[in-house]
């Protein structure tokens, strides 16, 4: 897996200027939106309409316009990041935590009806979501869990591709030997799962999480069928709410909710990206073992 | 996902663990019946089944069952064989939706999973200034939600406060109505690219960077510029990641929904009920109340994606048989 720590090939790779304007382009694609996000994130309604969008506007509003987004509604918006967080938290780590278990049991015991279902839950990874919200949605409603917090939770649960990863991660990451001389010890087996393989399987379980805790902060489409009472709502579904209300369906919305919209859209960035800047070694390294591993 | 890359892997390992190197003390206790710490995996795995049959398998099933009904105004519902089928594959509307999403699909994943390529053999050429600096800010707009993504493209590129429009007057040049009718698909197709490159394109550079030292030192003693070893060395260890994105892609086209749903509250004309089939569905089921004929339109959707997947993975299997 490792490449090009020899320094004489480091020489001969000369660097391209030309390259690196190609991909300045790029770069100005991907981060200019967010820019103009937090730019915008200082202006007032008429500042927004008179002003460059990438240019200052009139007085610097940001501080402003986030003590509005936090007490609009009675702060609702504070509401919805909680719910958010407790979403996420709750269902990626709930799904990373059964996608580890579930993966080691695959990669590493031996139990009856284990090939079928593993290709049970591979077909599921391509089972588009759409065709099971409608359902899910009549399921839960039959159940009474619609518009509590598990309609959101539960379908977050479940990680058919987050196992995929970890099985392979686990049967690369743990040797049968050392699980062989743990048991001969006299160890059980959730002891044994605990204590040493548990820390194996770290990094591939940090990858899993991150990429669950980006599907649950992001999701839109599943909590909006579900829930119905907007102080269930997470941030995306509130802040799609908002932005209707600010354009409004026939073109007459109430623009004082531009600033409200924009602003609280960047602070529901954040969280994630900060996450994944701290988190850059695992996420990395647990991608590779997805996409290159047999 | 890769189903049939999956198989292969299956394939690749035949045998399991209790099999391999460590196996002689667990070969042995099978020989005297089942082992018993073998049935611990049981109760690893179960948790996972539990919630993986009460949100995926249990919906599944309900919809195959619901779509078999008819909600009559008289005599209630009815079980009405494949009704909500033959209706699904003549509705004009669906048609429409999985028309528009076709183009979609033939022109907007390509664009994307080629922008990603050449951003990941850029990276991982070495000959980028600042390759970290890169990597990670492409990446960044995967962090953001698909909904905060619509809404900030929306005010960018329309006409109340667009970016593009103030830039096009400044400049005096004209700017098209990009959230009009001719330029809709296009521009989400941009909030899609712009969401989703970084995120193949991290998945493509993994790849690259999994390809050992040697190969390229061998290929730069047989006097291979960077052209010829991208083309001869790089393509071909990425077939992998290309199948697994090209994959999602598909997927995710057909799920088609956040972006759409965000543009119909500021182009509620352009953006109908039935833009794409998800949305569609959608409408169907939540301001219809078709719940009956939504379950069949969810299923056919379904249905189309796996076997649009499917098609892709077999097409590449045969052409790596091939040659």
């Amino acid at each position: 897996m490792k490449r090009r720590k020899s320094p004489a090939l480091a020489v001969e790779h000369r660097k391209s200027p030309a390259l690196t304007i190609v991909m300045g382009l790029m770069l100005l694609y991907t981060v200019l939106p967010l820019a103009w996000l937090v730019i915008s994130s200082s202006k007032d309604t008429s500042s927004l309409f008179t002003t460059f969008g990438l240019g200052p506007g009139h007085g610097f509003r940001l501080g402003d316009n986030i003590r509005r987004v936090l007490t609009e509604q009675g702060g609702i918006y504070l509401r919805w990041f909680g719910n958010t967080v407790l979403y996420a938290v709750v269902g990626a780590g709930g799904a990373a935590a059964l996608a580890t278990a579930g993966g080691y049991a695959l990669a590493k015991y031996r139990f009856r009806g284990r090939t079928a279902l593993f290709a049970i839950v591979l077909g599921a990874i391509s089972v588009p979501t759409t065709a099971l919200a409608v359902p899910t949605y009549l399921l839960f409603a039959k159940w009474d869990i619609i518009n509590t917090p598990w309609a959101v939770i539960v379908p977050a649960l479940a990680s058919p591709f987050g196992l995929y990863l970890m099985r392979i991660y686990a049967l690369d990451a743990i040797p049968d030997s050392l699980l062989e001389a743990a048991r001969i010890d006299g160890a059980g087996e959730f002891r044994v799962f605990r204590t040493i393989s548990l820390r194996l399987l770290a990094p591939g379980f940090v990858t899993v999480l991150l990429f669950a805790l980006v599907a649950t902060w992001n999701n839109y489409f599943l909590p909006l069928i579900v829930l119905s009472d907007p102080h269930w709502y997470p941030l995306t579904v509130g802040l799609a709410q908002w932005n209707e209300q600010a354009t409004g369906i026939n073109g007459n919305g109430a623009s004082a909710f531009y600033p409200l919209v924009l602003t609280g859209s960047l602070l529901a960035i954040i969280p994630l990206i900060v996450s994944f800047l701290f988190l850059q070694r695992f996420w990395q390294s647990g991608l590779a073992a997805g996409s290159v591993k047999q | 996902m890769a189903v049939s890359q999956v198989r292969a892997a299956h394939g690749a390992r035949p045998a399991c663990p209790a099999a391999g190197p460590g196996a002689p003390g667990g070969r042995v206790r099978r020989r005297h019946g089942p082992s018993r710490h073998n049935r611990v995996g049981y109760a690893f795995f179960i948790p996972f089944l539990i919630v993986f049959v009460v949100s995926i398998v249990a919906p599944l099933v309900y919809a195959v069952y619901l779509s078999l009904f008819q909600d009559r105004l008289f005599g209630g519902t009815v079980f009405a064989g494949f009704a909500n089928y033959t209706r699904a594959l003549s509705d004009h509307l669906l048609v429409a939706g999985l028309a528009r999403i076709a183009l979609f699909l033939v022109i907007q994943v390509p664009v994307m999973l080629l922008l990603a390529l050449l951003v990941a053999l850029a990276i991982d050429s070495g000959r980028l200034k600042g390759a970290k600096i890169f990597r990670i800010a492409v990446f960044f707009p995967y962090a953001v939600p698909g909904v905060v993504g619509a809404i900030m493209w929306g005010y960018l590129t329309g006409g109340q406060f667009g970016l593009a429009g103030q830039i096009g007057r400044d400049l005096h040049i004209h700017v098209p109505d990009l959230l009009s009718h001719g330029w809709m698909l296009a521009t989400i197709g941009n909030v899609v690219t712009w969401e989703f490159t970084g995120y193949n394109m991290l998945i493509m550079y993994a790849a690259l960077r999994a390809v050992p030292t040697e190969l390229y030192e061998a290929a730069e003693v047989d006097g291979a510029g960077e052209f010829r070893k991208a083309w001869s060395i790089k393509l071909p260890a990425l077939r992998r990641a290309l199948l697994l994105t090209t994959t999602f892609s598909i997927i995710g086209t057909f799920q088609l929904f956040n972006e759409p749903s965000v543009m119909s509250a500021l182009a509620p004309t352009v953006v109908t009920t039935n833009y794409t089939p998800n949305l569609y569905d959608f409408n169907l089921a939540f301001n219809g109340q078709e719940y009956n004929y939504a379950a069949a339109v969810a299923v056919v959707l379904g249905l189309v994606t796996v076997v649009l997947a499917y098609a892709v993975q077999l097409w590449t299997a045969r052409k790596e048989r091939t040659g």
